[in-house]
């Protein structure tokens, strides 16, 4: 297109179409203050039947650009999305993979427009463009999105986008969630919707400084053909549709596809939901006191993720994280498109799964994400590397809220308590040292953590191992493939870890541990991020517990050399940490933290590194858990001995000949009596708990990093502050002091 | 119209439907009379005579007596208005200590309570366990959720709710 020439539709510019766009909706509430929708109720069957064709032809994209990619994190995980736009940048059908970013794509498009890239640098026939920036629509550096417009003569009719994870992204440190990253400096490569490529090539100049700016040059290239080769599939598609049904036709299609997501939302949350005042919050922990390098960043705080949802007489919803924390020299702060796509990405997963999964869910919820808040920093020389910090546990707030309203609406089927963390987010890299890669880095990014333990339901146990909250399609992989890029820590073991699921009438999913070994390697980084300090996200439900939190676990200087040689036993895992196999079975320097995130260690070969994955949390008593249910938890692994005594109160010994554990009945029936009384005489009238629990703000027995966490929170929302005031009945001058 | 019936749904309550028989019914579509089997299934169940307005919480259930709609828990005990945060009725136990969160998670697998405390709710009537919140020290207690429910039955069900 020549300069100033416009590629809106009917001579208007890109610019006037997204003003026209959000000026229709805020006047109507309606998207394009569409009234109906004509075309489908002219003639559903071609409106369904287009709908399909256009979602069939990007999950075939998807299935096929894989291929291209090498990282097995795209190829085996499926860590890549694809998505078409409007003109203005709003979903109209997605992919299958990692739904998180399709909202997150489209920010990135309206930024373009907002910032005239209609003049300069210009959008062609054939550009593309790249981004990775968290300020303009993204969740973090390491998830990299391609965009390329779509024309039909000289008109532009739409956007295809594609998404994959990166193994590195050229940061501080190797890794894709850098826990030492405190400002933007730190993130690794920034490319902010920059234009990458013309004719559907992409420029040598851009590769070759991409090559330099990563830790993994060969999956960087590699991911970036599989984006635009997925883009080009689903331009190829998008034109073939405009030729078949006609131009007038498809513009008048996609919007109503989305004004249709968008009323089928508010159709959902009529179906099951009940109007009201929903309430949760959730909590991070951030321990960088005795991990932070850099001065500013060492402090220890607690994040406050609280959530409101009001479902309003009409099913539309609004969600607020007013009284949300301050964002900080840390690696958490979340941009608006990270909150965004989190916030879609669960919306998808648990109210509208099927028909219409588009943009029109956006524009059904209103969202507040406060000014000043970890959520909405305002600030975009602050590190965003890992949002997944903040935003993955205070979503759970929202899972239970709707959990909550599936639960009175009678659909028990649908109520989840939660989700885990998706970690131990082990990272780091070496260079190999020995064999036939000598010489090359490889890097460790497992996305083992694809398979979590999933939330209780009202009616069953959470899965084990295989849920993500950000990609619906969740895989644990395979430790071969995994291998294969971070082939300088092999894996000595993969077991299943007891005591990961949140108690319950029903448990949270169960999950892995392992144990891997540095070899053949030198100059080796090593960190992990999960949550350690604190109860991951908003906890279980209805009674349940959270599930079990992370920590830290490594060997230096080890004996392993000599084990190998002697072929003696070495640690498998560390099912009873206070009796660990670490410090039974090895010499050398053993490592305990009770937290999990830490800045990276260097490691030498023959150390060894201990993870595990999450469980999920729980939901009702775990009193009226089925003992025979227990028994089964005991044979499966999934608990021990002593906490389902203390517990569950099921007493179980081990039948040495049958190598299973037979319940005691009797002791049993006197266990959970002894429970029973337990509660009543441990617990308080609530007005005793008032009186206690006050005494620990007024009395100044609260942490530092509680106290800074209230301390932002109540200067950050007025209304927070209020509450919280009120609650305690402290003056109105009240302030949370501070060092 | 889906329909599933009486004896299916008492069985999902109870938790034992299979994987297959449960399957479908989450993946299925869903079937609009559920809120009243359920209600009705709830009813027989309890074992006094209040009306049950909505299922709040596992054990909990907003119901209308004397004019008034009131939480009330299955064994009968009383938390008060609806409209009122039921926690505040409840008997509560605070684990603050490393022994008392040990109790329950293995060493190192639970919060450090300095930076998050347990806390139980239970029901002074049956001392069942009605929620944990799992929050810093000081928090203020957490209103789950304040429904709707004159919106809801009037504009939602098209019809009164069974008080009025």
């Amino acid at each position: 297109m020549k300069m100033g020439q416009s590629l809106g539709w009917n001579g208007k510019s890109l610019k006037e179409m997204l003003r026209e766009s959000e000026k229709f909706f805020d006047e109507t509430g309606r998207y394009y203050a569409l009234d109906k929708l004509s075309l489908k109720e002219e003639d559903p069957f071609r409106f369904e039947r287009n709908y399909a064709s256009l979602r069939g032809a990007l999950v075939t994209a998807r299935e096929t650009a894989l291929h291209v990619a090498a990282s097995p994190i795209v190829k085996e995980i499926g860590e890549l999305c694809f998505a078409l736009y409007t003109p203005e940048g709003d979903s109209i059908v997605v992919s299958t993979g990692i739904l998180v970013h399709v909202h997150t794509m489209s920010e990135a498009v309206k930024f373009m427009i907002r910032e005239d890239y209609e003049d300069d640098p210009g959008i062609n026939k054939g550009d593309i463009f790249l981004n990775n920036d968290p300020a303009c629509g993204n969740v973090h550096t390491t998830d990299v999105q391609t965009l390329i417009p779509i024309f039909w003569e000289n008109e532009l009719v739409g956007w295809a986008g594609g998404v994959t994870h990166q193994i590195d992204t050229g940061g501080i440190t190797p890794g894709h969630d850098l826990v030492p990253a405190m400002q933007r400096f730190d993130d690794g490569v920034y490319y902010t919707c920059r234009k990458i490529g013309s004719n559907d090539r992409i420029w040598k100049d851009h590769l070759i400084s991409a090559r330099r700016s990563v830790r993994t040059p060969m999956y960087w290239e590699l991911d970036e053909k599989c984006r635009l080769a997925g883009n080009l599939m689903i331009r190829d598609a998008v034109l073939e549709f405009i030729d078949r049904e006609g131009i007038e036709y498809y513009k008048q299609f996609i919007r109503e596809a989305i004004e249709e997501g968008r009323l089928v939302f508010q159709e959902r949350v009529k179906e099951r939901l009940i109007p009201g005042r929903y309430r949760a919050a959730a909590f991070m922990d951030m321990p960088q006191k005795n991990e932070a390098w850099q001065p500013r960043a060492k402090m220890d705080k607690v994040s406050n993720q609280p959530i409101e949802i009001i479902i309003k007489h009409d099913g539309k919803m609004s969600l607020s994280f007013d009284g949300a924390s301050g964002p900080g020299p840390n690696c958490m702060n979340a941009e608006k498109g990270a909150m965004e796509g989190g916030q879609w990405v669960l919306l998808t997963q648990i109210l509208i799964y099927a028909d219409k999964v588009n943009d029109g869910a956006y524009f059904a919820v209103e969202k507040n994400y406060p000014e000043g808040s970890w959520c909405n920093p305002g600030d975009i020389y602050l590190s965003y590397q890992a949002p997944w910090g903040n935003l993955i546990p205070a979503y759970t707030g929202m899972m239970k809220s709707i959990s909550y309203g599936l639960f009175s609406r009678g659909y028990r089927e649908e109520v989840v308590a939660g989700y885990p963390f998706t970690g131990d987010a082990i990272q780091g890299g070496g260079i190999y040292s020995d064999g036939p890669l000598m010489g090359q880095r490889w890097s460790l990014s497992t996305f083992e953590i694809s398979g979590q333990g999933f939330g209780a339901s009202a009616v069953r146990d959470g899965v084990n191992w295989g849920y993500a909250m950000w990609n619906p399609e969740s895989d644990l992989g395979d430790v071969e493939t995994w291998e294969l890029f971070q082939g300088g820590v092999p894996y000595l073991s993969r077991r299943v870890k007891p005591n990961l699921s949140g108690h319950g009438k029903y448990r949270g999913g169960a999950n892995y541990e392992g144990v891997a070994m540095a070899a053949y390697s030198k100059d080796i980084d090593f960190f992990g991020a999960r949550e350690g300090l604190a109860f991951h996200g908003s906890g279980g439900m209805h009674g349940g517990y959270p599930n079990a939190t992370g920590y830290r676990l490594y060997a230096k200087n080890t004996n392993m050399a000599e084990i190998i040689k002697k072929r003696e036993e070495y640690p498998l895992g560390d099912p009873d940490p206070r009796n660990g196999e670490f410090e039974q079975l090895l010499k050398g320097d053993i490592t305990r933290k009770p937290y999990c995130s830490i800045y990276p260690i260097t490691l030498d070969n023959y150390d060894l590194v201990y993870y595990f994955l999450s469980g999920g949390p729980g939901y009702g008593d775990p009193l009226e858990r089925e003992v025979t249910q227990v028994i089964q938890d005991l044979n499966d692994g999934f608990y021990t001995r002593d906490i389902v005594n203390n517990v569950y109160g099921v007493v179980a010994r081990y039948n040495n000949e049958k190598q299973e554990w037979d319940l005691d009945e009797n002791a049993t029936k006197a266990r959970k009596e002894e429970l029973k009384k337990g509660r009543m005489e441990k617990s308080m009238t609530f007005e005793e708990f008032w009186e206690k629990e006050k005494k620990k703000i007024t009395d100044n027995k609260l942490s530092n990093p509680v106290k800074l966490m209230f301390s932002e929170s109540l200067k950050l929302s007025k209304k927070w502050a209020k509450e919280f005031k009120e609650f305690w009945k402290l003056p109105k001058t009240f302030e949370m002091e501070v060092k | 119209m889906v329909h599933y019936d009486k004896k299916t749904l008492e069985r999902m309550i109870d938790g034992r439907l299979s994987w297959d028989e449960l399957k479908p019914i989450i993946s299925g579509r869903k079937d609009p009379n559920r809120f009243d089997i359920i209600l009705e299934i709830l009813q027989e169940r309890v074992p006094w005579n209040e009306k049950i307005i909505l299922p709040l919480h596992e054990h909990l259930h907003i119901v209308a007596k004397d004019g008034q709609r009131i939480v009330k828990c299955d064994c009968g005990h009383e938390f008060g208005d609806y409209r009122e945060n039921w926690k505040t009725k409840c008997r509560v136990r605070v684990r603050d200590t490393v022994e008392e969160i040990e109790e329950l998670y293995p060493k190192d697998m639970g919060s450090d309570p300095e930076w998050i405390e347990l806390r139980e709710y239970f029901c002074p009537g049956c001392f069942t366990l009605l929620d944990v919140e799992s929050v810093p020290p000081g928090y203020p207690i957490i209103f789950n959720f304040l429904p709707d429910i004159d919106t809801f039955y009037e504009k939602w069900l098209g019809r009164k709710a069974p008080d009025k």
